[in-house]
C-alpha cells in the first residue's frame, strides 16, 4: 500500500537511488554488485579459517567458544531456510533443535538404557526432525502470517511445557509413573558420539565434527538455493497465489522448507546434546529462538554468508561481554564507529568526539565538587586510568542510575527524529549519558545487556536496513 | 458434583478472564487497524503492573496507605493506565510506525525485538525479584472484605475486577460505536487509504488506537496485581501469549469476539486447573487454540477474509 498522491514507481526509484548514500554508499555499492556467486565464494574462502581456529585458540574456553559459534551458525542456517527462503514466519523452531537434542538424549543415555551407536541414531534424530518439521509444516497450509507465526509459537511453547512435565506421567499400561525427560532436570549423562571408530571425547573433537557438518550444509543449502527448489521458495515468498499460477507447488515447498529446517536444527540438537552431555528443557527457551532470529536478521535473512556472519556476532559478541576490560573496549570501540556512520562530514565527528571529551571532564568535576562523597572512581581504572575522571562511577545510587537509563533511551529516540544542528547537540550529553549507563550498571551485568542489545538490534535492523547486513536489497511491492 | 467448588472455579475463572479479556483487546484494536501483530503488548501489560505497584508504595503501601482506599485504588489504576498507554505510543511511534509500508514480516520482527528490549529493561529496572502488592492488607479477606452468598465466599477483590472490566468494555464499546473517534478507527481498519482521503489522518487515529489498547493492559496488569499479588519481569510474556489467544479466538480484530476470547481461555484454564492438573493447564490453553485456528482460521467471531490479487 503506499501513500496516497505518491507515484509507486517514482518512489521506489527514489529509494533506490537514495539507497547507497553516504561516505559508505559506494562501498556498499560495489559489494552488492559483486554478486551472489562470487561474494559466497569469497565467503568459504573466510571460511577457511575455521580449520585452523583450534591450533591457534589453545585454551578450553576459547574451543568452546567456537563449538557455540558453530552451532548457531548451522541453527542460523536453519532457520534461514524456513524464514529466509520460503518466507515462513516460523517461531517453533527452537522446538525441533530441542527436539532433536532429546532424540539424541534418549537413545543414546541411560534414561531407558538405549545405547545405539551414534551412525545409526544420527540418520533417526534427522529423519525424526524432518517429520516433525512436516507436522508443523501442514498448518501453513491454511495460516498465512502472524496467524502461522503464533501458531508455531504455541508449539513450542508445548514443546518446553511438556519436557518440563513428562517426568511422572502414567500410561494407561504401567502402574508406576514414567520419566521420560526428567523434568525440570533434564537427562544428565549422555555418551559421547562415536562415529565407526573416531570417538569423540573433547570439546576440541566436537569442533571439528562441528565444522564439517557445517561445511556439508552450507555446500548443500547453496546447491539447494540455485537449483529449482529454491527458486520456487522465494517465488512462493513473493507472491504465493502468483507462483500457484505459474504451477509452482507452494504448498509441497512450504512443507520442504519446513522439513529441511527442522532436519538441521535436529542435527544440530543432538550434537548440542552430546557436547554438553546434558539435556534440560531451559536450554529450548524463547530466549534461544530471538537469540537466532537476532543472527539472521542482523547477518540478512535469506543469504546464507549472512546468516553464518550474523551467528558468528550474536555468539561471539557476549563471551567478550564476560570480561569489563574487553566489553569496555568493544563499548567504546562501536560508539565511535557507530559516529563514523551515522555522522556526515567526518570533521564533524572529530568536534563531537572532542565536546564530548570537555564536556565529560567539566561534568565530572561539577559533580565531584558538589557532591564529593558520590563519586567513586573506575574499577582497576579502565584504558589504562583515561576513564578515571573522565565518567562518572556513582556509589550505590541505583535509583539514579535507573533514571539515567530510561532518560537515555528517550534520548537516543529523540535523537532519531532530530536533523542537523540540534540533532549534534543532543548527541554529546546522549554519548556521555550512555557512558555513565554503561559503566555504573551495564559492564556489570553482562547477560541483561545482552537482552537488550539483541532487542535493539531487531528493531534497528528492521527500522534502517531490513535486508540485514549482507541481504541484497529488494524494493518489494508489500500486499 | 460439588456446587461450592464449580462456584469457585467460576469465579476465578471469570477473574483471569477479565484480565485475559483487556490485554486481548489490545491486541485485537491494534491488530483490526494496523493488521498487526503487537507482541510488545504482553509487556506493555506488565509495566502496566509494576506502574501499579509503584504508586501503592509511594502512597503508603499497601499496610499503611496515607489516603483512603478507594481513591487510592483509583489513582492506580489511572496511573497505570495512562504510563501504559504513554508506552504504547512511543512503541508505535519508534518500532512501528517507520515501517508502515514495509512487507509484513517486518513490523513482526521489529515487534519481537521491543519485546525482548521492554523485558530486558524491567529486569534491568525492577530486578528480577518478586514484587508484592499484598492486597489482603489493602482489602482485607475477612468477613467485610468479601460476600457471603450461603457457602460461598466471594472476595471484594475479584467482584471489583470483574466489574471494573465490564465498565471498560461498556466504555469501551460506546467510544467505538459512538463516537467520532470511534468511527474514525473503524474507518480506517476498513480501509486505510479511502479513510485518509476522507478527511481522517490515519496515523492520529492510530495512536488513538495504540494509546486506549495499551491503557486497557495497564489497567490489567494492576488487576492481576490485585488478585494475585505477585508482579515480576517476565509476567508479560505468558499472559501475553494468553492474551493473544484470546484475541485469535474470538476473532481477531473483534471487539466482542476479544471479551468472549478472554472469558473462554480464563475459564479454560480455571477449570482444567480444578478438575483435571494443573500441570497441563498451559497445554490445554494453547491446545484449544491450535484446534480453533486450524478449524475456523478467523476466529469464532471473526468474518472470513478474501483474498486480494
Amino acid at each position: 500500500m503506499s501513500r496516497i498522491g505518491s507515484d509507486d514507481w517514482v518512489e521506489q526509484q527514489e529509494l533506490r537511488s537514495e539507497y547507497y548514500t553516504g561516505f559508505t554508499g559506494p562501498a556498499r555499492k560495489a559489494f552488492d554488485r559483486v554478486g551472489p556467486g562470487p561474494r559466497f565464494f569469497a565467503f568459504l574462502a573466510i571460511c577457511a579459517i575455521f580449520p585452523f581456529f583450534p591450533t591457534v585458540a589453545d585454551s578450553d574456553f576459547l574451543i568452546r567458544v567456537g563449538v557455540n559459534v558453530l552451532l548457531f551458525a548451522l541453527l542460523a542456517l536453519g532457520l534461514n531456510i524456513v524464514v529466509g527462503w520460503a518466507g515462513l514466519l516460523d517461531l517453533g523452531y527452537v522446538a525441533f533443535y530441542g527436539f532433536g537434542a532429546y532424540m539424541y538424549a534418549w537413545l543414546s543415555s541411560s534414561q531407558f538404557d538405549v545405547h545405539l551407536p551414534t551412525e545409526l541414531v544420527i540418520p533417526i534424530v534427522i529423519t525424526a526432525s524432518a517429520g516433525l518439521g512436516l507436522l508443523l509444516g501442514l498448518p501453513s497450509w491454511r495460516l498465512v502470517g502472524d496467524y502461522l507465526a503464533i501458531t508455531t509459537l504455541f508449539f513450542a511453547q508445548i514443546f518446553v511445557e511438556l519436557m518440563l512435565n513428562l517426568d511422572r506421567l502414567t500410561p494407561p499400561w504401567r502402574d508406576e509413573p514414567l520419566d521420560v525427560t526428567g523434568g525440570p532436570n533434564g537427562i544428565p549423562g549422555i555418551d559421547d558420539m562415536r562415529i565407526f571408530t573416531i570417538d569423540f571425547e573433547q570439546t576440541r573433537d566436537y569442533y571439528f565434527l562441528l565444522l564439517a557438518i557445517f561445511a556439508v550444509v552450507v555446500v548443500g543449502l547453496y546447491y539447494i538455493n540455485e537449483s529449482r527448489t529454491g527458486r520456487g521458495w522465494r517465488a512462493s515468498r513473493e507472491d504465493p497465489l502468483a507462483a500457484e499460477l505459474m504451477t509452482t507447488p507452494v504448498n509441497r515447498l512450504k512443507l520442504l522448507a519446513f522439513a529441511m529446517g527442522a532436519a538441521v536444527a535436529g542435527l544440530t540438537g543432538s550434537v548440542f546434546a552430546a557436547v554438553q552431555t546434558g539435556v534440560f528443557p531451559q536450554n529450548f527457551e524463547v530466549a534461544l529462538l530471538i537469540m537466532i532470529y537476532a543472527a539472521l536478521i542482523l547477518g540478512g535473512a535469506g543469504s546464507i554468508s549472512g546468516a553464518v556472519l550474523g551467528a558468528i556476532i550474536i555468539a561471539a559478541v557476549p563471551e567478550i561481554l564476560r570480561t569489563p576490560e574487553n566489553a569496555r573496549y568493544l563499548f567504546y570501540g562501536v560508539l565511535i564507529a557507530s559516529l563514523l556512520i551515522v555522522v556526515r562530514p567526518w570533521k564533524r565527528v572529530a568536534g563531537i568526539v572532542a565536546a564530548v571529551i570537555v564536556f565529560g571532564f567539566a561534568a565530572h568535576e561539577i559533580v565531584a565538587l558538589i557532591w564529593p562523597d558520590v563519586v567513586v572512581g573506575v574499577e582497576d581504572g579502565g584504558l589504562g586510568g583515561l576513564l578515571d575522571s573522565w565518567v562518572l562511577v556513582v556509589d550505590d545510587h541505583e535509583t539514579l542510575v535507573n533514571f539515567a537509563f530510561v532518560f537515555l533511551v528517550a534520548a537516543v529516540l529523540i535523537l532519531t527524529q532530530l536533523r542537523g544542528e540540534s540533532r549534534m547537540l543532543l548527541l554529546i550529553p546522549t554519548i556521555y549519558l550512555a557512558a555513565f549507563v554503561w559503566e555504573n550498571r551495564l559492564v556489570a551485568e553482562p547477560s541483561v545487556t545482552r537482552q537488550l542489545l539483541f532487542g535493539a538490534i531487531l528493531v534497528a535492523m528492521m527500522t534502517k536496513r531490513p535486508q540485514g547486513l549482507l541481504g541484497t536489497p529488494r524494493v518489494e511491492n508489500p500486499i | 458434583m460439588d456446587v461450592d467448588f464449580f462456584v469457585q472455579q467460576l469465579v476465578n475463572g471469570l477473574t483471569l478472564g477479565s484480565v485475559y479479556a483487556l490485554i486481548a483487546l489490545g491486541y485485537s484494536m491494534v491488530y483490526g487497524i494496523l493488521k498487526l501483530l503487537n507482541f510488545a503488548h504482553g509487556e506493555v501489560y506488565m509495566f502496566g503492573a509494576f506502574i501499579g505497584y509503584f504508586v501503592l508504595s509511594a502512597l503508603g503501601g499497601a499496610s499503611s496507605p496515607s489516603i483512603p482506599v478507594a481513591p487510592l485504588l483509583v489513582i492506580m489504576f489511572l496511573a497505570a493506565m495512562l504510563g501504559a498507554g504513554l508506552l504504547g505510543v512511543v512503541i508505535e511511534r519508534y518500532a512501528y510506525r517507520p515501517l508502515r509500508n514495509a512487507p509484513r514480516i517486518a513490523p513482526l520482527i521489529s515487534a519481537i525485538g521491543v519485546s525482548f528490549f521492554l523485558q530486558a529493561s524491567a529486569l534491568l529496572l525492577f530486578t528480577a525479584q518478586f514484587r508484592t502488592y499484598d492486597t489482603p492488607q489493602l482489602i482485607p479477606i475477612d468477613t467485610t472484605g468479601r460476600i457471603d452468598a450461603g457457602p460461598l465466599h466471594i472476595s471484594l477483590t475479584r467482584i471489583l475486577v470483574i466489574v471494573s472490566t465490564i465498565g471498560l468494555m461498556i466504555a469501551l464499546t460506546l467510544l467505538v460505536s459512538r463516537t467520532r473517534l470511534g468511527k474514525a478507527m473503524r474507518a480506517v481498519s476498513y480501509d486505510r487509504e479511502a479513510a485518509a482521503m476522507m478527511g481522517i489522518d490515519p496515523d492520529k487515529v492510530i495512536v488513538a488506537t495504540f494509546f486506549i489498547g495499551s491503557a486497557l493492559a495497564g489497567a490489567a496488569g494492576v488487576m492481576f496485581g490485585l488478585v494475585f499479588e505477585r508482579v515480576f519481569h517476565l509476567m508479560g510474556f505468558t499472559a501475553g501469549l494468553k492474551g493473544f489467544t484470546a484475541a485469535v479466538i474470538g476473532g481477531i480484530g473483534n471487539i466482542p469476539g476479544a471479551m468472549l476470547g478472554g472469558l473462554i481461555i480464563g475459564l479454560a484454564e480455571s477449570f482444567s486447573t480444578g478438575y483435571i492438573s494443573s500441570t497441563f493447564q498451559n497445554l490445554i490453553v494453547f491446545g484449544i487454540l491450535i484446534v480453533i485456528l486450524l478449524v475456523r482460521p478467523t476466529g469464532l467471531l471473526g468474518s472470513p477474509v478474501l483474498k486480494k490479487v
